[in-house]
C-alpha cells in the first residue's frame, strides 16, 4: 500500500526513490488499463447506445426490376434551337428499395447530433415532418451517415429512379412539341403560363408524413409541397434530326429536383424560393428520401462499418 | 331665447349663405367616378373633352389582415378602399377633385388624407381627420399637372404618420393635361394601357426564433412595427400589396404594338423602376408633365414620396419581369412583376443564333 505515498504527500509523508519508481510504474499499469476499460466501454457503448443516438430505421418498400417511358431530364436542343425533351426507355436494372416517406426532421436530426450534418433549421426535430430547406450536399451528408451508421448503401435516387418510384404521380410537364422553336417570345410566354398555372399558393407549411397520400406502389407524398432532391446531374444535350443525342454537357453543380414539377438547382441552395420569383414557380420546399443501392458493388461489409464507426469516434 | 334665436339666425345665415356661394362659386358639371383597384385604373379621357368639372371620388379607409406574401405572413394592414396601393384617380388640369373619406365605424383609428397634388393645410390632411363612424368632403382644385402621390397622414394623434404609410395607406392621383401628354417638341403621345404600380414596403416584427409574428389587433402591433421601422431595413419591399401580386395568373398584359403607361408611386423609400428587356421611351422621373420627358431610359429613379411615368411600346412578345433594379430588393424582399406580352417575335432587334452548347462543339466555330 504505500504507493499511495505520494498521494500522502500533502498531509507530511516522504517517498524513498525506490517507493517512487514503484508507484510509478504501477500507477503507469493503472492508468493503461483504465485507457483500456475507457475504450472497450466506449466502443460496446457505441455499438448500442441509447435510442435517441441510433441510427433511424429506413422503412423501404422494395420495387421491382423494370423499364419504362420516361421524359429525359436536362436540356436538349437541335440544330442550335431548344426543342421539348425526349421520351426515352429508362431501365431500372434490380429490386428498387425506397424509402416511403421523406427522411423527417427527427430523422436527420439524428445526424445533425452526431456531427455529421449541418443544422440547417432551428424548427425543432419534429418526429413527423419532412425535414426541409436542405440543400443536395445536406442530403449526401444524411446518405453518408446512414449508410456508415447502418453498413448499407444508401444514396439520393436517380430522376428515373425517382420517376419510377413515383409511378402514376410522375408530373411530366415539357412543353409541346409544336412550339415555334424560332419564336423566343412564344416559348417564354408557353413556359410563363405553365409557370402561372402552377400558382396555386401551396400551403407552404411541411404537412406530417402521409399528408399528400399514398401512389400505387404505396409510396407517401410524392407531389406534395416538399420536393426532392435527386443525384441526377444537369444536362444539355443536342440531338440530332432522329433524335439521338450527339453531345452532352453536364454540370454536377446543378441538381435535378422532383416533386410537383421538375427542376434544376444549385447543389448548396436550401430554400429555392425567391422573395421575387424572376419567371416560373420555385419549389415550395426542399427535402429528400433515400433509396438503398442492393448492387453488391456498393455493398458495406458489417466489419468495415464497425471498423469505420470506431475510427470516426476517434478523430 | 334671444341668445337662442341668434345663434339660430346664425346658422340658418351660414347654411344660406355657404350654399349659394359654392354653387357660384362651381358652377360645373359633376362626374361621379368608380374607383377600381390597381394595377388598374378606372376609364377616363386621355385628352379632356369637356370643359372642367367637379370630379367626385369616395374613399374608404379600411383597417384589415392581410397576407403579404407565399409563406402566409400576416400584416395588420390600413388600406384605401381596401387596396395596396389606394386606387388611382384620374383628373385633368383645372378640374376640382371632391373626395368624401368615410371611416367606418368597424375601424379603430383616425384616418385622413394628404393629396400631394393639393394646395394648402397639409394637403388637406389638416381638414380630414376623421375617427370611426366620421365621414368628411373635402374639395382642392387640380393646378398641376402629373401624377402625385397621396398618404393618410393622422399627425395630432401621437406618432403615427409613418406607421400608417407603411401599413399600406398611400395611393396616387394623376393630373392630365387638358390636351393630353406631349413629348419635349410637343407631339402627342397616347397610351393603350395604363398599369398604376404601387410600392411597399412593410416592417413586419420577428419573435425570438426569427419567425414573422401575428397580432390580434393593429394596437398591439404597434410598438413592435415601430420599432423594426425604426432600424429602417423593411422585411418586405412588394408592388401591389404582396409578394407576386403582380406576376403569374395576376401579371400585366399588353400585346406588341401596344403603348402602355406605367405609373409608379413610392410615399416612403426610393426606388428604380426598371422594365427587364425593355425601356422607358418616354419618362416623367419626376412625375410632373409640366417637364420635358426624358426618353429612352434603361432605368429610372423615383423618389421617396413621388410617383413617376414611363410610356413604353412593346416590341416583343415575351415575359417582361418590371423591377425595382436593386435587385434584392427585387428578388428576396418581392419588388418584382411581370409584363405577358403576346405578338411576334422580331427577329432583327434579336436572335439566339445557336442554343448553348459545349464550346467543344464544332458547330460552335462558325
Amino acid at each position: 500500500m504505500r504507493w499511495f505515498c505520494r498521494l500522502c504527500l500533502p498531509i507530511g509523508h516522504s517517498c524513498s526513490a525506490g517507493d517512487m519508481l514503484l508507484s510509478s510504474s504501477i500507477m503507469l499499469v493503472a492508468a493503461t488499463m483504465l485507457v483500456l476499460v475507457v475504450i472497450f466501454a466506449l466502443t460496446f457503448g457505441h455499438a448500442s447506445p441509447p435510442a435517441a443516438l441510433r441510427p433511424p430505421v429506413p422503412d423501404l418498400v422494395k420495387l421491382q426490376a423494370g423499364t419504362f417511358r420516361h421524359r429525359a431530364a436536362g436540356e436538349f436542343s437541335r440544330e442550335g434551337k431548344p426543342v421539348t425533351a425526349p421520351i426515352v426507355t429508362a431501365a431500372i436494372k434490380r429490386t428498387l428499395a425506397v424509402m416511403r416517406h421523406q427522411v423527417t426532421a427527427a430523422d436527420y436530426q439524428r445526424c445533425v447530433d452526431a456531427e455529421v450534418c449541418p443544422v440547417v433549421d432551428r424548427g425543432g426535430a419534429v418526429p413527423n415532418l419532412p425535414i426541409v430547406k436542405v440543400s443536395w450536399r445536406d442530403a449526401r451528408a444524411y446518405a453518408s451517415w446512414l449508410s456508415r451508421e447502418t453498413g448499407e448503401h444508401f444514396r439520393l435516387p436517380t430522376d428515373e429512379e425517382w420517376a419510377y418510384a413515383a409511378g402514376s404521380w410522375f408530373q411530366d410537364d415539357a412543353l409541346p412539341e409544336t412550339l415555334d422553336v424560332g419564336d423566343p417570345g412564344q416559348r417564354a410566354l408557353a413556359i410563363y403560363d405553365r409557370e402561372a398555372s402552377r400558382q396555386e399558393r401551396l400551403d407552404q407549411a411541411p404537412h406530417p408524413v402521409g399528408s399528400f397520400g399514398a401512389n400505387e406502389n404505396g409510396l407517401l407524398d410524392f407531389a406534395g409541397n416538399v420536393w426532392e432532391w435527386t443525384d441526377t446531374c444537369y444536362a444539355r444535350s443536342a440531338v440530332d434530326a432522329r433524335g439521338g443525342v450527339t453531345a452532352t454537357m453536364v454540370n454536377c453543380g446543378v441538381r435535378v429536383v422532383e416533386g410537383r414539377h421538375r427542376t434544376y438547382i444549385a447543389d448548396f441552395i436550401r430554400d429555392a424560393r425567391a422573395g421575387g420569383c424572376s419567371i416560373g414557380t420555385p419549389p415550395s420546399n426542399l427535402g429528400f428520401r433515400l433509396v438503398r443501392d442492393d448492387d453488391p458493388r456498393h455493398a458495406q461489409r458489417p466489419l468495415s462499418a464497425w471498423v469505420r464507426r470506431l475510427v470516426g469516434l476517434q478523430t | 331665447m334671444i341668445t337662442r334665436t341668434a345663434i339660430r339666425a346664425a346658422a340658418a345665415a351660414t347654411v344660406v349663405l355657404a350654399a349659394p356661394a359654392l354653387a357660384q362659386e362651381l358652377d360645373l358639371p359633376r362626374q361621379k367616378i368608380e374607383l377600381v383597384a390597381p394595377p388598374f385604373v378606372h376609364p377616363h379621357e386621355q385628352k379632356a373633352l369637356h370643359g372642367p368639372r367637379i370630379m367626385e371620388f369616395l374613399l374608404t379607409p379600411e383597417e384589415k389582415q392581410i397576407v403579404i406574401d407565399d409563406e402566409g405572413t400576416k400584416l395588420r394592414a390600413m388600406t384605401f378602399n381596401g387596396s395596396i396601393p389606394g386606387p388611382m384617380m384620374v383628373v385633368h388640369e383645372g378640374d376640382y377633385v371632391e373626395v368624401t373619406l368615410v371611416n367606418p365605424e368597424t375601424n379603430s383609428m383616425p384616418h385622413n388624407i394628404d393629396f400631394h397634388s393639393a394646395t394648402g393645410a397639409s394637403g388637406g390632411g389638416d381638414l380630414t381627420l376623421i375617427y370611426p363612424g366620421e365621414q368628411v368632403v373635402l374639395r382642392w382644385k387640380a393646378t398641376r399637372t402629373g401624377v402625385f402621390v397621396y398618404h393618410c397622414i393622422p399627425g395630432g394623434v401621437g406618432p403615427m404618420v409613418p406607421w400608417h404609410i407603411a401599413s399600406g395607406m398611400s395611393g396616387a392621383v394623376m393630373v392630365l393635361p387638358r390636351d393630353g401628354l406631349k413629348d419635349a417638341g410637343g407631339k402627342a403621345l397616347h397610351y393603350d394601357r395604363l398599369y398604376y404600380v404601387g410600392e411597399q414596403d412593410f416592417y413586419v416584427p420577428r419573435d425570438a426564433k426569427g419567425k414573422f409574428k401575428t397580432y390580434d389587433t393593429h394596437a398591439d402591433a404597434f410598438v413592435d412595427t415601430r420599432d423594426v421601422m425604426r432600424k429602417l431595413i423593411p422585411t418586405h419591399v412588394v408592388f401591389n400589396g404582396r409578394v407576386g401580386a403582380l406576376t403569374g395568373q395576376n401579371a400585366m398584359t399588353a400585346r406588341v404594338g401596344e403603348t402602355v403607361l406605367i405609373v409608379h408611386s413610392q410615399a416612403d423609400r426610393d426606388s428604380r423602376p426598371h422594365l427587364v428587356g425593355g425601356h422607358g421611351d418616354y419618362v416623367w422621373e419626376t412625375g410632373k408633365f409640366s417637364n420635358p420627358p426624358e426618353t429612352n431610359l434603361e432605368t429610372w429613379f423615383i423618389r421617396g414620396g413621388s410617383a413617376g411615368a414611363a410610356l413604353y411600346t412593346f416590341l416583343q412578345p415575351g415575359v417582361y419581369a418590371y423591377v425595382n433594379h436593386n435587385m434584392i430588393e427585387a428578388f428576396e424582399l418581392g419588388a418584382t412583376a411581370h409584363f405577358r406580352v403576346e405578338g411576334t417575335w422580331n427577329n432583327d432587334l434579336m436572335a439566339q443564333i445557336r442554343a448553348p452548347e459545349s464550346i467543344r462543339a464544332k458547330a460552335s466555330l462558325r
